[in-house]
């Protein structure tokens, strides 16, 4: 048998199983979903929710998608926030710190409330990878912001108005594009087939009868 | 948590844990594979497939739930729109704002192209999102393009168009060389060189991956880029019908705002289709580890407009599709948990089969395994077998899963399953769409001028299966490839009236072959709601 729970969705009362996550919940009650669902899965943050437990003074937020129904829950879903995202020519900048002051100079008026690392449904240290991009270090708050989805709820409690998202996105290309060490063997191996390196071994597969490709693939030796 | 039936099940997989690490599991023969495919795989469940009454594929079979939609009425009209005053008019219509469609906008704009993406939800509510394991290209020094070539021409049943594949594996160094300068974050060592590791059916250690996050990381990425480059992103709005021009040539697209239903005309003179996969069509009732809107609505659209599907009747079952708890049913136990060093064990401990062949003879060994066999763990909704992820940090060192895969931790750990040290449950589950529309090496269709297609929407570049990490490789190649070469095709057309006239030609079609159907179609999103 099912167990059945009150679920407010928006202040209205529905009764749903209690197996259900905050979006199947949505749609038992008959929610056909369009906003607020995307990978169903907590990689997209299209779902960011916030709620409340009736009696409890504390709000949270989570992902939708990721977040099982409870008794007395109340619940409204926030499937867009207006984050600041700054337009910039990833060939042109630098990893500098005045990039952040240039594009994102609201970080510099976090007031350490904490609330953003609080919030985040993915577990993520939001203010101290602020605090990292505040410095200039962009690998280590592309490290601790990686796993980010980018869903906002963060930005939609920071009092300073910072678009945290944002911010640790810039601060990841910069670290993939000039901070990681470059790969020495990839480079090596674009130029050995731009110089056609490769081009009579293809060529000689693509020439091949099935049968004797057959034979290559069943016999070809796997690397450890 | 796992409830105490489960608990005690779990017991027998820890008993033999270090003996399953000491084994060296068999690979299967050629022949082997052959006949547990014939039995036990999906895509050779006939009764599941039906014969195409109409289009180009006439005769041909494919999945009943695809079948529907092929054969369905269009949403509208020829005059439920003007076609005289389109609301867009741009070089490059691109329809999907997934990786292929974001890679092919990136690169259409770099050649001069007025580009436009239309996508269902927002740019990056996506497959491309959600891809976790990894992305192949051959730059170690022991491993070329030619094998690369090999090992996936024999893992999609040597049904590849070669010269497709070819331009894959040549092009994938670049590709990642591309997604490199795009600042893309890969997992490297302290050198810069790649960390890599195996897919199902490589031969080469190949793989590479930013953490468990491979295609968010790319997506992400690539969607910074299509913003900064201001190129217009019209979202929650769907492609419902091409439209063509008088001389044949696909013109654009009636489109749809998917909140408040209006219909929009976008004039192109070209057309990208990059609409993804067909998860949420839930073949033969497969929970599905696809984002809501993949729904074979390319398919759809192409085959309207008279373009031909290749491949269609394959479909990839990934193998370890969650299995337990309830809430994450279907949703994708990435590869890489067994390229790491988990095994496939079943109820009685046993770890029945090699952890890497392809994905194909991998889910239909589990299923053997849940069916007939009888060696299948109940979990109180259906059979499934173990994967032991304990052994990951047996055999990597303590905080491999950490630092490896922590997605798959995550999602776990919300339902207090610790991977770690608990092993997980898993049965397959729809993944990917092998299939798809026909194209040249170009990126255009084979017979509708104008039409493009890159991405999970096009068929023949993997055969009839594809490999781990060549998905996410084949959008970016292929992507782009389609961006540039749209672009530069742009710059020679001129589009003459526009028409939706082959709207009514399908209908009657549709009434001289016959059939008879309610159905509308792209379908768009899949009903999830509760029937009262
Ligand atoms: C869970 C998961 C894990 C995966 N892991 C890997 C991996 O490790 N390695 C690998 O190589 N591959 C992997 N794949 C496969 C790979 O991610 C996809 O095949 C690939 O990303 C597809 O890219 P795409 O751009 O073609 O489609 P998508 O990324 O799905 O984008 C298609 C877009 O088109 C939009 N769209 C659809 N219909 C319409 C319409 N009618 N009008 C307008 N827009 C529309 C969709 O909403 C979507 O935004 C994985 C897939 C999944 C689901
Ligand atoms: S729907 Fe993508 S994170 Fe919830």
């Amino acid at each position: 048998m099912e167990n059945m729970v009150n679920v407010f969705l928006f202040g209205k009362r529905y009764q749903v199983p209690d197996n259900l996550t905050i979006m199947t919940a949505m749609e038992y009650a008959g929610y056909q979903l369009i906003r607020g669902c995307g990978c169903r899965n907590g990689f997209c943050g299209a779902c960011a929710t916030i709620y409340r437990i009736k009696g409890d003074r504390e709000l949270h937020a989570c992902l939708a998608c990721q977040t099982k129904v409870e008794d007395n829950m109340y619940v409204a879903t926030l499937p867009f926030f207006p984050l600041v995202k700054e337009i910039y020519d990833i060939e042109k900048i630098k990893p500098a710190q005045q990039v952040m002051m240039q594009l994102y100079p609201e970080i510099y008026s976090c007031i350490g409330c904490n609330a953003c690392t609080k919030s985040c449904p993915q577990g993520l240290n939001v203010m101290q990878y602020i605090a990292y991009a505040q410095r200039g270090d962009f690998e280590k708050c592309a490290n601790e912001s990686f796993d980010c989805i980018m869903c906002g709820i963060c930005s939609s409690r920071c009092p300073a108005g910072i678009s945290h998202p944002q911010v640790a996105m810039l601060a990841r290309r910069l670290n993939g594009k000039y901070i990681q060490p470059e790969c020495a063997h990839l480079k090596e191996r674009v130029k050995e087939i731009n110089d056609g390196a490769f081009n009579d071994l293809i060529e000689a597969l693509m020439q091949k009868p099935v049968e004797e490709l057959q034979e290559l693939y069943n016999n070809r030796d796997i690397e450890e | 948590m796992y409830p105490e039936s489960l608990k005690e099940a779990i017991k027998i997989v820890e008993e033999a844990r270090a003996r399953n690490i000491a084994m060296e599991p068999r690979r299967m023969t050629a022949e082997e594979k052959d006949a547990l495919l014939k039995q036990y795989h999906p895509d050779y469940k006939r009764e599941e497939f039906r014969e195409l009454r109409v289009g180009p594929n006439k005769g041909e079979s494919v999945p009943k739930e695809l079948a529907e939609m092929l054969e369905a009425h269009s949403r509208i009209t020829a005059d439920s729109v003007d076609l005289e005053n389109p609301d867009y008019d741009v070089d490059v219509l691109i329809i999907g704002g997934g990786g292929a469609g974001s890679s092919a906008a990136i690169e259409a704009n770099n050649a001069g192209a007025s580009v436009m993406i239309v996508t269902k939800l927002r740019i990056g509510d996506a497959n491309t999102m959600m891809a976790e394991g990894g992305i192949q290209a051959a730059d170690k020094p022991n491993d070329s393009p030619a094998i690369h070539f090999l090992d996936a021409y024999g893992g999609g049943h040597f049904a590849a168009k070669r010269d497709l594949l070819s331009k894959l594996v040549t092009e994938a160094p670049d590709a990642i060389e591309w997604l490199s300068e795009l600042g893309v974050e890969f997992d490297k060592d302290a050198q810069g060189n790649m960390i890599t590791t195996h897919g199902g059916g490589t031969s080469r250690k190949r793989m590479h991956a930013a953490k468990d996050y491979s295609g968010a990381e790319i997506m992400r990425t690539l969607r910074d880029e299509v913003l900064n480059r201001e190129i217009p992103v019209v979202d929650f709005t769907s492609a419902i019908e091409l439209i063509l021009d008088e001389n044949g040539n696909a013109a654009g697209a009636v489109l749809m705002n998917m909140e408040t239903r209006e219909l929009l005309v976008a004039r192109a003179k070209v057309v990208i289709i990059a609409t993804g996969g067909a998860g949420r069509m839930h073949y033969q009732g497969f929970p599905t580890s696809n984002h809501y809107g993949a729904t074979a609505d390319g398919l759809v659209l192409g085959y309207r407009v008279g373009a031909k599907l290749l491949y269609p009747d394959t479909i990839q079952y990934h193998p370890t599709g969650a299995a337990y708890p309830e809430q994450i049913f279907g949703a994708l136990v990435t590869e890489k948990v067994r390229s790491v060093g988990a095994r496939l064990v079943n109820a009685k401990g046993e770890v029945f089969m090699h952890p890497l062949e392809t994905r194909d003879v991998s889910a239909a060994s589990i299923i053997r395994e849940c069916g007939d066999r009888g060696n299948g763990v109940d979990t109180g909704n259906g059979k499934a077998v173990w994967l032991d992820t304990p052994m990951i940090e047996i055999i990597g060192g303590e905080g491999t899963i950490e630092k490896r895969i922590p997605a798959m931790m995550r999602m776990f750990g919300k339902y207090g399953i610790d991977i770690r040290k608990e092993p997980i449950l898993v049965y397959p589950t729809q993944h990917y769409q092998n299939g798809g529309l026909d194209i040249n090496l170009d990126g255009s269709t084979t017979n509708v001028p104008h039409l493009f297609v890159a991405g999970e929407a096009v068929g023949g570049i993997h055969g009839r299966n594809r490999l781990m990490g060549n998905s996410l490789l084949d959008i970016i190649v292929f992507g782009r490839s389609a961006g540039r070469n749209a672009a530069e095709l742009s710059k020679t057309v001129t589009t003459s009236k526009l028409t939706l006239k082959h709207i009514e030609e399908f209908e009657k079609e549709l009434s001289d072959a016959g059939v008879e159907t309610e159905a509308v179609s792209p379908k768009l999103l899949p009903d999830y709601t509760r029937r009262k």
